[in-house]
């Protein structure tokens, strides 16, 4: 490379101020929110600006946080939600994969039609609001595991993975008498495993995430997962039931802090794996482009 | 061991047979969950009663689709929609190729992989805790007001004033959204012939001039289909984070079909009329994606199908 010139040493400089600056602007949220969740209620309610620390120690908000039964029981029903959920996804998806990807079935195209279709037009909120009712999956975990069992893009990213399969290693497994569900199991499973850990991560973190369907289809707060939990203390702006026997002063002073606790407690799983489990996502991100 | 052509043909239905089985379950759920909707449209143009179901309900042609078009929201509705959408479009869409441009001129590849994997991180946080956070930092004592509180700016009541919340929604969008549209970017400029910027440099061509003449005609078709899958959910993206940051103070520039569809349909039972929204909303974007497909076709031969 020949000797940078003025200008492009002065772009290089710019760049790299521009990307620290949105390094800052991504990641400080998450940090004022952190602070601000170990603060000590009172000294941050009388705070200005922003924080660079927190301003004395004081788990007091965590404290009210765990004894919420709400997030608790929030907690273990997404635990559920996303165990159950993932778990019905991937055998879905799977099987509809591995059906897509055999060759020679007269039948595929118009099946790859009808369900390719579904990307592009849909019957909508009502109509499925009506279908989980009469189906009497009104107000049961069913209504949250059941009507995305399968993404379809998804499905189309792992019946390309599923191709990719050497057809020979199929006919010798047939050859021995393996059957279409050892196959798949023993064969196409095992050497897509690449794929099976994206959808398996894509799926579970939609899970943890989602709170529409929830927020449609269940009425029973027992069953709430944690995100529709959180929506009532975040942005309906209920803390109070979790500040209980704390003076009346001081209960908004605990609120705020106890809103960013809550933050806390229910992003830190996702932001623990998050470095484990990002070349994953980004993998399947590439994997999806592929296809086009 | 040979077999004889009966047995094969016999062996062969039996291996079908199971493939079948195996279709079972997905056929069957392809349709109850998404042609069973399809189906439940019939109710847009009925006048339902859940005691007489979809088909016995009364036919009443285009009734609630007249009553949509000529009532008093349906202007709002559309403007909305069509707003936040248009502005996440010229804002959003553009962000992450900007962002992949610029990240691909860093030589440094350790500073280039921390600035990745800080910006992908907000795409894992939930809509609600996002949502969550807005509402504190622009809350009217929030930190935003805060700190613009330091330059002599009045308080603003970001969240309850409707002149800001396209702005809001569009920011946090490309806050929330920036690092991860940008990683299909890096990719395709990653399968860019090298000995193009080679042959560039020879001739004298300026960093910038790489970017503009190689770089970003390299990505195009990228650009292209990612631009048709976007105008496709053009008017159903973003209800759900909608449906967190608004309330009654913002309608008149928050309200979008989606979220009305849920408010009118869910909350207020009116299921036949908020089924025509939904038919209206469902037909417009196949409409909008088709033709985005066909126009790209046209032009550039980038096409979806």
């Amino acid at each position: 490379m020949g000797a940078q010139t003025t200008g492009e040493k002065a772009f290089s400089v710019i760049n790299t101020l521009l990307m620290l600056l949105l390094c800052f602007i991504t990641l400080y949220p998450f940090l004022y929110v952190l602070f601000a969740s170990l603060s000590d209620a009172a000294s941050f309610i009388q705070h200005r600006g922003m924080l660079l620390k927190p301003l004395g120690f004081n788990l007091d908000a965590y404290k009210a946080v765990f004894k919420n039964p709400m997030i608790t029981s929030g907690y273990r029903n997404t635990l559920f939600y996303v165990a159950a959920g993932t778990a019905i996804n991937l055998l879905m998806t799977a099987l509809g994969a591995y059906v897509l990807s055999r060759r020679n079935l007269y039948f595929k195209n118009i099946l790859m039609f009808g369900i390719v279709l579904t990307m592009v037009f849909s019957g909508g909120l009502i109509p499925s609001y009506i279908l989980i009712n009469k189906l009497g999956m009104m107000n049961t975990p069913w209504a949250l595991l059941i009507p995305g069992a399968i993404s379809t893009f998804n499905l189309i990213i792992m019946r390309t993975a599923f191709q990719a399969v050497p057809i020979s290693l199929e006919e010798s497994a047939k050859i021995d008498g393996a059957g279409e569900f050892t196959i798949m199991f023993r064969i196409v499973i095992p050497l897509s495993m690449p794929v099976i850990a994206v959808m398996i991560l894509w799926y579970a973190v939609g899970h943890w995430n989602s709170y529409f369907s929830a927020l449609v289809y269940l009425r029973d707060r027992t069953m709430y997962p944690l995100q529709l939990v959180l929506r009532e203390i975040l942005i309906a702006n209920s803390t109070d039931s979790m500040s209980t026997g704390v003076a009346a002063d001081d209960k908004y002073a605990i609120g705020e802090t106890i809103k960013y606790a809550t933050i806390i407690v229910s992003t830190l799983p996702i932001i623990c794996l998050y470095p484990f489990l990002q070349k994953y996502f980004v993998k399947g991100v590439l994997i999806g482009a592929i296809k086009e | 061991m040979d077999l004889s052509t009966g047995q094969t043909i016999r062996k062969d239905l039996r291996l079908n047979w199971i493939i079948y089985l195996m279709a079972l379950p997905v056929i069957a759920y392809y349709l109850i969950f998404h042609y069973g909707p399809m189906y439940g449209l019939l109710i847009a143009f009925k006048d339902y009663s859940p005691a007489e179901g979809i088909w016995g309900s009364h036919w009443v042609g285009f009734k609630h689709f007249d009553s949509f078009f000529n009532g008093i929201y349906f202007w709002r509705l559309i403007r909305n929609t069509v707003l936040i959408n248009v502005y996440d479009l010229i804002f959003g869409f553009p962000a992450g190729i900007i962002l992949a441009l610029l990240l691909n001129e860093i030589r440094k590849m350790m500073f280039k992989r921390f600035v990745q994997t800080i910006s992908y991180l907000p795409h894992f946080i939930s809509i609600v805790v996002v949502a969550g956070m807005m509402f504190d930092f622009l809350s009217r004592d929030g930190l935003i007001n805060q700190l613009i509180g330091m330059f002599g700016i009045a308080p603003i009541d970001f969240l309850k004033e409707s002149g800001w919340f396209r702005f809001i929604f569009v920011s946090s969008g490309i806050w929330q959204g920036i690092g991860w549209g940008s990683i299909i970017y890096l990719a395709s400029i990653a399968n860019i012939d090298p000995t193009l910027y080679e042959a560039a440099k020879i001739d004298g061509a300026s960093r910038w001039r790489q970017i503009f003449h190689i770089t970003i005609p390299g990505i195009m078709p990228t650009i292209v289909i990612m631009l048709i899958l976007n105008m496709g959910n053009m008017l159903s993206v973003g209800s759900e984070k909608v449906l967190l940051l608004y309330n009654p103070l913002t309608y008149e520039t928050a309200d979008v079909i989606s979220t009305y569809v849920y408010r009118k349909g869910i909350l207020e039972a009116s299921y036949s009329f908020t089924a025509a929204v939904g038919l209206f909303n469902s037909v417009i974007s196949l409409i909008l994606i088709v033709s985005a497909n066909a126009i790209s076709k046209r032009v550039s031969e980038n096409k979806l199908w």
